[in-house]
């Protein structure tokens, strides 16, 4: 499905990411771990054209992500709070994007609907706009809103950062959920190696930009990566 | 202490994100400053001799106005003045003492352009009252009265800049008074003049607009001393939010989508509804030219492109800066630009309707006036509403729609940059409507402006895929722009 091919990204004389080769078959779940400035959140911002590839590329789907648009029918991404419209409730936000990916308000109703636990009453109807919300909640909002109109290639950075122990629970069986679908690749990116191990069937760990790691999930992998990341 | 505030600031200043980028545009400002500088020096200087020739008493007649001169400028202030804030969060869990941080940020206040600017107007004319002859320990007591005057507006601005719409109560009462008085009915000035004149003749009395900025200095103090706590002053007001789904804009499609988006962007933001307030003040920017034999015939254009042209200039210009904070989702999503940019164009065609429709009152001056009216809103949606959004393209300063606070926010955002970014928008139209008058006559001059405007239309779409390959190429530069935040 994602295709890496000699991807890496200077700034200022340093690499900050350098991928000779990756690639990620459809229906995989990804993980993407390692230390901050590791290039994890570089990597997902290439991925979705948000900056430029100092060398190389990434074909999504064939498609070249950085001369084509049409990757974007088919992927959902939540990288941070700059994906939310502030000043939008978040009822309003969804049927945006709804619209956006040509998903009627009943489509959106019942997604929202089949996600209500998640949202744990804190979302919907709350008489609040998004810039409001506490950063938990703003989050929670961004998750669902990368799964509207199922898209093939899910990514989300960080996704359990700022979320309370029920929600991660939640939200990893929401993850594990998608990763069943054979149809639907999804990226995740943390700094948390136990959580990206319960819900990824490969994991990738990167160190200063390079790939130190490559991984599929099995009963010693967190093991082997807490040895790794341990000094 | 003090010291560590000004290192603080100067650091703000010099780091921020609009620092430098735009050099010229900081030139133009300066250029600017200096013109208006040497503009209120010589009005200063000028207005005691000319008064005088009019056989006016200068002193008397000055005084006599003096009381719309500060109506207007605490409205202005009121409007354009924006309260400097120390990022005072993280100071409160520093070893700095409380009064020392508000000490500090209302004394930065002081500084304010919209404070020295009345120094270059009254000294000059109290040095020439001086000269003349006029009793020079009370035109030394006069001058302190008017800048304790100065600064009551002044702190008056930081306290009354929570209440919202709170200006259009102050235009109300200038307005009513001015006509009061035109139509004889009440004459303000006939209280005000004697206790202005007083401030020179009577020794001591202008101990009382002295002791009042001190108590009015103290009230602030107190005010931001007493709410200086992340739940009171420094929080941020919630909204309480309600959804709208506009659905009757869905007939349109993807252009409905974006048109709701935006209709709730200047619905919902502090920052926005202002653009909406001063696009309803260009409206009757046609007063100064219109029915006034002084100004140049020429100038009518200018003015016609301006009644219509308020929301083009003050919201369009800083297309696509509105979306700056969520550009990253817009890039992410399937989104087609041309959709994105209609929609912009759109709502600025409307918003250029509206305006052209409003202005009918102009009529009152002649059907000729009204249409320079129509033919500079032609202007404005066949050429201007293309050249604000190619120049969006290279806008890369951020907009902070969310920056409104409590009682230290910074919430008004209008700038003078935005004004001068619509000069050259203005010029050409000027040049065409000049060139016609020379030539011939009006209407010639006329039908040129019109005839680029309709020119500009029917090249619409071949205007658009230039924009929107602009837009493409400055994708990468724009985004990371936006990334940068105040």
């Amino acid at each position: 499905m994602i295709q890496v091919n000699q991807l890496s990204k200077i700034y200022n004389g340093i690499k900050v990411l350098n991928i000779d080769n990756l690639e990620i078959p459809k229906g995989q779940s990804f993980g993407l771990v390692g230390n901050n400035g590791a290039g994890k959140t570089t990597f997902f911002s290439l991925l979705l054209d948000l900056i430029q590839p100092s060398t190389g590329n990434i074909t999504s789907n064939t498609i070249q992500v950085n001369t084509s648009e049409n990757w974007k029918s088919f992927t959902g991404s939540f990288l941070d709070e700059s994906f939310l419209i502030g000043y939008l409730t978040p009822e309003e936000y969804f049927y945006f994007i709804g619209d956006l990916r040509h998903q009627n308000k009943a489509d959106i109703d019942a997604l929202l609907a089949s996600h209500e636990e998640f949202f744990n009453g804190e979302i919907l109807n709350n008489k609040k706009y998004l810039r409001d919300l506490s950063k938990g909640n703003q989050k929670k909002v961004g998750i669902i809103a990368t799964l509207i109109g199922n898209p093939e290639v899910v990514i989300l950075d960080e996704p359990f950062a700022n979320l309370d122990p029920t929600t991660v629970s939640r939200l990893k069986k929401i993850i594990k959920d998608l990763a069943e679908n054979p149809n639907v690749t999804v990226l995740v990116s943390s700094h948390d190696l136990q959580h990206t191990v319960e819900v990824c069937d490969r994991i990738v760990a990167l160190n200063k930009g390079e790939i130190v790691k490559d991984i599929q999930t099995s009963k010693e992998t967190l093991q082997e990566l807490e040895s790794f990341f341990a000094v | 202490m003090i010291k560590k505030f000004i290192y603080l600031e100067w650091k703000a200043f010099t780091r921020s994100a609009s620092f430098g980028v735009n050099v010229a545009m900081k030139i133009l400002i300066g250029f600017l400053m200096i013109y208006f500088s040497i503009l209120f020096i010589g009005m200063g200087v000028g207005a005691f001799y000319v008064l005088r020739k009019m056989n006016l008493e200068p002193l008397v007649t000055i005084n006599q106005f003096l009381i719309y001169y500060f109506l207007f400028d605490l409205v202005i202030r009121l409007l354009m003045q924006a309260i400097p804030v120390l990022n005072i969060k993280p100071l409160l869990i520093l070893p700095f003492k409380k009064p020392t941080i508000v000490h500090f940020s209302l004394g930065k206040t002081a500084l304010s352009f919209f404070n020295w600017v009345h120094a270059l107007f009254f000294i000059p004319f109290s040095v020439v009252l001086a000269l003349e002859g006029y009793d020079i320990a009370g035109v030394i007591f006069w001058l302190l009265a008017a800048f304790s005057l100065i600064y009551i507006n002044n702190f008056l601005n930081i306290i009354l800049s929570n209440i919202d719409k709170l200006f259009v109560v102050f235009i109300g009462a200038i307005l009513l008074l001015a006509a009061a008085q035109y139509y004889k009915v009440f004459d303000i000035t006939s209280f005000t003049t004697p206790a202005f004149q007083g401030f020179y003749a009577v020794k001591g009395l202008f101990l009382i607009p002295v002791l009042v900025l001190i108590a009015l200095y103290a009230f602030t103090f107190k005010y931001f001393k007493n709410n200086l706590f992340l739940d009171a002053g420094l929080s941020k007001k919630a909204d309480i939010a309600e959804t709208e789904n506009l659905a009757w804009l869905n007939q349109f499609g993807t252009l409905g989508t974006f048109l709701k988006n935006d209709i709730k962007l200047i619905k919902r933001n502090k920052r926005s509804k202002t653009t909406i307030v001063m696009s309803v003040f260009f409206l009757f920017y046609g007063f100064i030219f219109f029915g006034n034999t002084q100004q140049p015939e020429v100038m009518h254009i200018f003015a016609g492109i301006f009644v219509s042209g308020g929301f083009l200039f003050v919201f369009g210009q800083f297309v696509p800066s509105w979306d700056s904070s969520y550009y990253q989702l817009m890039m992410t999503q399937n989104i087609p630009y041309r959709g994105y940019i209609t929609s912009k164009w759109w709502l600025i065609v409307i918003a250029t309707f509206i305006s052209t429709i409003i202005a009918s009152f102009y009529l009152f001056y002649g059907w000729e006036i009204y249409l320079t009216i129509i033919v500079g809103a032609i202007y404005n949606i066949g050429v201007n509403s293309h050249l604000v959004l190619l120049g969006g393209a290279f806008t890369k300063t951020p907009i902070d729609l969310s920056s409104a606070g409590g009682a230290f926010g910074d919430k008004k955002a209008f700038n003078v940059s935005a004004m001068l970014l619509t000069l050259p928008k203005i010029l050409l139209p000027l040049g065409l409507y000049a060139i016609g008058l020379y030539l011939g006559n009006k209407t010639l001059g006329l039908s040129l402006v019109a005839g680029a405007g309709a020119l500009g239309f029917i090249l619409k779409d071949k205007v658009f895929s230039l924009i929107e390959k602009r837009y493409k190429i400055e994708k990468y530069s724009t985004i990371s722009a936006y990334k940068q935040k105040n």
